[in-house]
């Protein structure tokens, strides 16, 4: 039986490992390798590497930290920030990252969706969707979270699945950062209007939001940063617990 | 310590993370060349195809850098070959993806997609417990199976690796052989073959170089072993 992923996430900027509350303020919290060979040994399912302001300084992802990672770790990860052309994929690929994460790029064309998951394949292609309530919809920021794209969040992900997304990274901004646990209501809506996996993101504050976004949104992984980053919870006492709950995790 | 007992060569055809797999090797203690020249293929003792991506590009690249025959002579001759998650569906017959695609044809049997009508979420991506067939009990260690010698062949790639262990998938296709040759299973919605032995072919759905311990476990069987026990 497939697993339920717990994914931690390391946002990247620079050379350090930071995390931000509500997309702004921005905390360093470690060496990037250090805190992935940590994650590998503590059975975390995947890592994502989400290089934050790479989108808006035009810089590209880290590809030398990338190849560093795939010598250090031998669970997938996901790449992502800044990612606006087939040969960025490519090279991140190339460097040993195991998928890509598309998030900006995607919105303003979407076209590359269909053609990367073409070339790369779909397995390899995530479509990362910022959202925030306004009023009673959920819209699509892009630009690390500065813009906003007016596309409504429950059908640009029902688009990235039509264009051939592998898997659906569903980032809360109104929780990120804030451990309120995770939005449900989108997680659920976004989980019933595709057909790939869904990772919940933003605002787990323990091993029970984690439950909650399994058992009731019935999301496919649970993504966090600051709780494993700061040492409060551990990867192993989350799936013990859920383990407990029921869940089946790897462990 | 990196070691060089075997000659062990990543067949390079332009799909996917060959520097991983290659990067995994380092980790267990053993040497590897990513090559797509005949030559050193010609000359290794073991050949890893691995692989992500399109199946029917995979043959054209295959056929366009003169490897099919390379290939189909390594394993000929009876040396370790091992196909990891494309490069175990490229040595089946013919690949439903996109068409209809002849394969290496090596193996009997046929690449289908997840039915949409069974499986709710495709591809199937994740950590899944791997089920190894053939008079293995859940939890057993392959090492302690007591079968007929057979057997041993079969179960070589899972020395030291418990029945159930949780392997890497990553992929919307997978192998129906029409030869007994599936020696590990998967339950995605439905059973599927994850994995095959036929003589001194091993060949895996998942992704052992990234899938942690028991992943590096099996690429230290492969990289190690000889013959038929690889």
């Amino acid at each position: 039986m497939l697993a339920k992923r717990i994914i931690p996430c390391l946002d990247i900027k620079g050379n350090e490992v930071v995390k931000g509350i509500n997309f702004l303020e921005i905390h360093g919290a470690g060496d990037p390798l250090t805190l992935a060979k940590k994650y590998n040994d503590e059975l975390a399912d995947e890592l994502m590497f989400l290089d934050i302001t790479a989108s808006h300084e035009k810089r590209k992802t880290l590809a030398r930290l990338v190849r560093k990672l795939s010598e250090a770790i031998f669970i997938p990860f996901s790449v992502g920030g800044g990612i606006s052309s087939l040969e960025d994929i490519r090279n991140l690929l190339n460097a040993g990252a195991d998928k890509v994460s598309i998030n900006t790029s995607a919105v303003i064309s979407p076209g590359i969706i269909d053609s990367a998951a073409k070339r790369f394949g779909s397995s390899t292609i995530v479509v990362a969707i910022d959202a925030k309530k306004i009023g009673e919809k959920y819209l699509v920021f892009t630009h690390g979270g500065r813009n906003n794209s007016g596309k409504d969040a429950v059908e640009w992900a029902r688009e990235a699945y039509d264009r051939g997304a592998g898997e659906i990274l569903l980032t809360s901004m109104d929780r990120d950062g804030t451990k309120e646990g995770y939005e449900i209501n989108l997680t659920s809506r976004v989980v019933k209007s595709v057909r790939i996996p869904v990772i919940a993101s933003g605002g787990a504050k323990d091993a029970k939001d984690m439950e909650e976004v399994f058992v009731k949104a019935d999301a496919s992984a649970a993504l966090a940063a600051s709780i494993f980053h700061y040492g409060e919870t551990g990867i192993k006492d989350v799936k013990k617990y859920l383990k407990s709950k029921g869940l089946h995790v790897r462990l | 310590m990196v070691q060089k007992k075997n000659s062990i060569v990543i067949v390079d055809y332009g799909m996917g993370n060959l520097k991983n797999v290659q990067n995994a090797f380092k980790a267990i203690g053993h040497d590897s060349e990513i090559s797509s020249d005949y030559k050193e293929i010609k000359n290794a003792t073991h050949l890893v195809l691995p692989g992500v991506g399109g199946f029917k590009d995979a043959m054209k690249t295959l056929s366009g850098l003169n490897l099919v025959n390379p290939l189909k002579d390594h394993i000929s001759m009876g040396k370790p070959f091992l196909g990891v998650c494309l490069g175990m569906q490229l040595l089946f017959e013919s690949s439903e993806e996109f068409g209809h695609h002849e394969g290496l044809g090596i193996l009997k049997g046929k690449v289908v997609r997840f039915d949409e009508g069974i499986v709710p979420l495709i591809p199937h991506i994740g950590w899944n417990n791997v089920r190894i067939s053939r008079k293995i009990k859940a939890g057993e260690n392959a090492t302690e199976h007591n079968g007929v010698q057979r057997d041993s062949g079969r179960l070589a790639p899972f020395k030291g690796i418990k029945n159930g262990s949780f392997f890497y998938f990553l992929h919307s296709f997978y192998c129906v052989p029409s030869e007994d040759i599936t020696v590990a299973t998967c339950e995605y919605y439905h059973e599927f073959t994850a994995c095959i032995k036929k003589g001194s072919i091993f060949a895996c759905q998942f992704h052992p170089e990234k899938s942690h311990n028991a992943g590096l476990k099996m690429l230290y069987n492969f990289a190690f072993g000889t013959g038929e026990q690889i």
